[in-house]
């Protein structure tokens, strides 16, 4: 019970610094501690696999990725005008109302108390036998999209970039 | 009182609001696609705990073709910001909102 | 009491990474001068010279890192003061937490009390493993980058850039693995290595991966970034890549996590292709030799023979990393990413292929 406060606390004050920060170098640092934390509460929801993965893939690739361009591209701290923009206010009073709209759907749901997960649920068997039997055609379109992107990224950022 | 699923939804909603912020908010392209990343997260975990309200494992394969697929997107994604840095030299959204210069 | 129990075993852990550290540290000055013919560090003056004697073990096991922390902490000018402080913590952290899953032993029984001796026993070991190695590049990356100095940056996105591509030969290597024993459970994969071949050789897996053993060692190398693949950080042409901007505790930090990833390295190919602690014909009763003869050893014996096999196995390959680092000369930068992207990834997949059909075709069959 703590430690889920203690989680979600943490994850809220990482996300609120992906968004706010002016500097992009600590946006993608603390995007890799949400996405660290996101595994944990995955950890906590038993699902073991998903969790590790979400490690693997996206804290430990997906970031680096988003470091390394904005080292390429060194990407300056930005500057903060000081009243926000024309779209600003509007914005985040939307994001403020579907935040207040989302909670309350989530708490209004109130599903039964969650029951004795069995055990092997979130294993590894248990997740590879759910994708490769159900979902075996969803699997190989996803190969095949990850060699499209593969081939998308290469040929768009080939250009040199002009010094 | 213990934990139930709707602690998760909650932190699950506030996550996606968060993004939907930087996304509305932020100026800078590459922390607008961290954004998009912090939304497709927090659907992730809504997934995750309501398979695990309802014990099914269809929900934890979702999330394993989503990581997959926002994996692709942010390749392609910062591949196309790093051809437009090349033409315009800035990652600044409000710059490169006209096609032609 | 459990949790007595798990903190006992986490800190064991953590202190066999820390002792392996410092020791490593010795053992390499004294192996390479071993390897090239000279006598290595031997000096080391205590207490101002007032004792007549002066002993090379002492210089490097003490006076080495008590020197490096009373060192100036230097952080050059316009850098970015926090990251600066911060890199060297994310280069070593996730490599510390990697020996959580690493077993040293099979179990230890106290009273009814069964111990399984391994810090975490998680189902998805070797993924956590994999996952902890990713999170290191993020302290080479940042190194680099708060250096604010053109070099050390280029150091930076270089090693950060191998250490990627090699990640994916490592990955490779270890399907093979799991494909083998069909669990990703490092303690199941170790137990799983007692069997006997036809009844005279321990089933360990390098007589079933030679293949994923030598790419596993090869991009287990060039993931910690030593020689021969440490142009990011070559000694003799860039000072030290992407750690020269650090002085004092920090440096320390950085060569430390050298030396981790040596260990982890090592732990890794004794677990997983070595048997880990298994002792040859060694059960938890005693020695089943091949021939029915049997020989009963107390369980408390037993354990101890186990652990002490681990460390020795796991010396073993410390040692055999250093022997290669001063054997082979340096590879160039292109030459890295070249073995990494067009030799190991088809080898490795060839050999995951290979893998699949074999043991798909021999289901059901049992080693003889």
């Amino acid at each position: 019970m703590i430690a889920f406060f203690f989680i979600a606390i943490l994850m809220i004050a990482s996300a609120l610094t992906v968004v706010l920060h002016r500097n992009p170098i600590y946006s993608a640092l603390a995007l890799v501690n949400t996405l660290f934390l996101v595994a944990v509460v995955f950890v906590m929801l038993d699902a073991e696999l998903i969790a590790m993965l979400q490690v693997i893939v996206y804290a430990g690739a997906i970031v680096i990725l988003f470091l390394f361009v904005i080292m390429l591209l060194n990407v300056d701290t930005e500057v903060r005008s000081a009243r926000l923009s024309k779209f600003g206010t509007l914005g985040l009073a939307l994001a403020l109302l579907l935040a207040l709209e989302l909670g309350v759907v989530a708490v209004v749901y109130a599903p039964d108390q969650i029951a004795e997960a069995p055990a092997g649920f979130g294993s590894t068997e248990a997740v590879a036998e759910h994708l490769f039997t159900t979902n075996m055609l969803a699997f190989e379109l996803t190969s095949l999209l990850l060699l499209v992107a593969v081939v998308g990224a290469v040929v768009m950022a080939r250009r040199k970039v002009e010094s | 009182m213990t934990v139930s699923v709707e602690h998760y939804l909650v932190l699950a909603a506030l996550l996606f609001a968060i993004g939907c912020a930087g996304v509305l908010l932020r100026r800078n392209m590459i922390v607008i696609l961290m954004s998009v990343e912090l939304m497709l997260n927090a659907v992730n975990i809504t997934f995750v705990a309501l398979a695990r309200q309802t014990l099914s494992m269809a929900g934890q394969t979702i999330v394993f073709f989503v990581m997959t697929v926002a994996a692709a997107e942010v390749a392609v994604g910062l591949a196309i910001f790093l051809a437009i840095y090349a033409q315009r030299r800035t990652v600044n959204a409000d710059e490169i909102s006209l096609l032609r210069w | 009491m459990d949790f007595l129990i798990s903190f006992v075993l986490a800190l064991v852990a953590l202190l066999i990474v820390l002792q392996l550290t410092v020791i490593l540290l010795w053992v390499e000055r004294k192996g390479s001068a071993l390897i090239q013919d000279r006598v290595g560090a031997n000096r080391a003056n205590i207490f101002g010279g007032l004792l007549p004697f002066n002993l090379g073990i002492v210089n490097t096991l003490m006076a080495d890192p008590l020197k490096l922390f009373h060192k100036e902490d230097v952080i050059p000018k316009d850098a970015d003061k926090f990251l600066h402080w911060l890199a060297p913590f994310i280069a070593v952290l996730p490599l510390f937490v990697t020996f959580a899953v690493v077993p040293f032993g099979d179990v230890l029984v106290i009273g009814e009390r069964v111990i399984n001796l391994q810090a975490v026993n998680l189902d998805v070991g070797l993924l956590f493993v994999l996952g902890m190695v990713s999170l290191g590049v993020y302290g080479v990356v940042i190194g680099g980058w708060a250096s604010n100095s053109r070099y050390a940056f280029l150091g930076g996105v270089r090693g950060s850039a191998q250490m990627v591509s090699y990640e994916i030969g490592l990955g490779l290597a270890l399907v093979a693995v799991v494909l083998t024993y069909g669990t990703l459970d490092l303690q199941e994969i170790a137990r799983a290595q007692g069997q006997l071949m036809w009844g005279v050789i321990p089933a360990w897996g390098v007589f079933y991966q030679p293949l994923a053993l030598v790419l596993f060692m090869i991009a287990g190398i060039a993931e910690s970034k030593r020689p021969p693949f440490d142009l990011p950080e070559a000694e003799s042409e860039l000072v030290a890549g992407f750690y020269t901007e650090y002085s004092g505790s920090k440096q320390s930090m950085f060569m430390m996590s050298d030396f981790i990833e040596v260990a982890i390295v090592a732990a890794l190919v004794t677990t997983l292709f070595f048997g880990g602690w298994q002792v040859p014909y060694l059960y938890r009763d005693g020695f089943h030799l091949p021939g029915g003869f049997f020989l009963a050893v107390p369980s408390l014996v037993v354990t101890i023979l186990q652990v002490v096999a681990f460390l020795l196995k796991l010396f073993i390959f410390c040692w055999l990393q250093i022997l290669v680092r001063w054997t082979y000369p340096r590879m160039r930068y292109d030459q890295l990413m070249n073995l990494g992207w067009k030799r190991l990834l088809p080898i490795g997949l060839a050999n995951v292929v290979v893998t699949a059909v074999l043991v798909l075709a021999l289901e059901g069959f049992t080693v003889p």
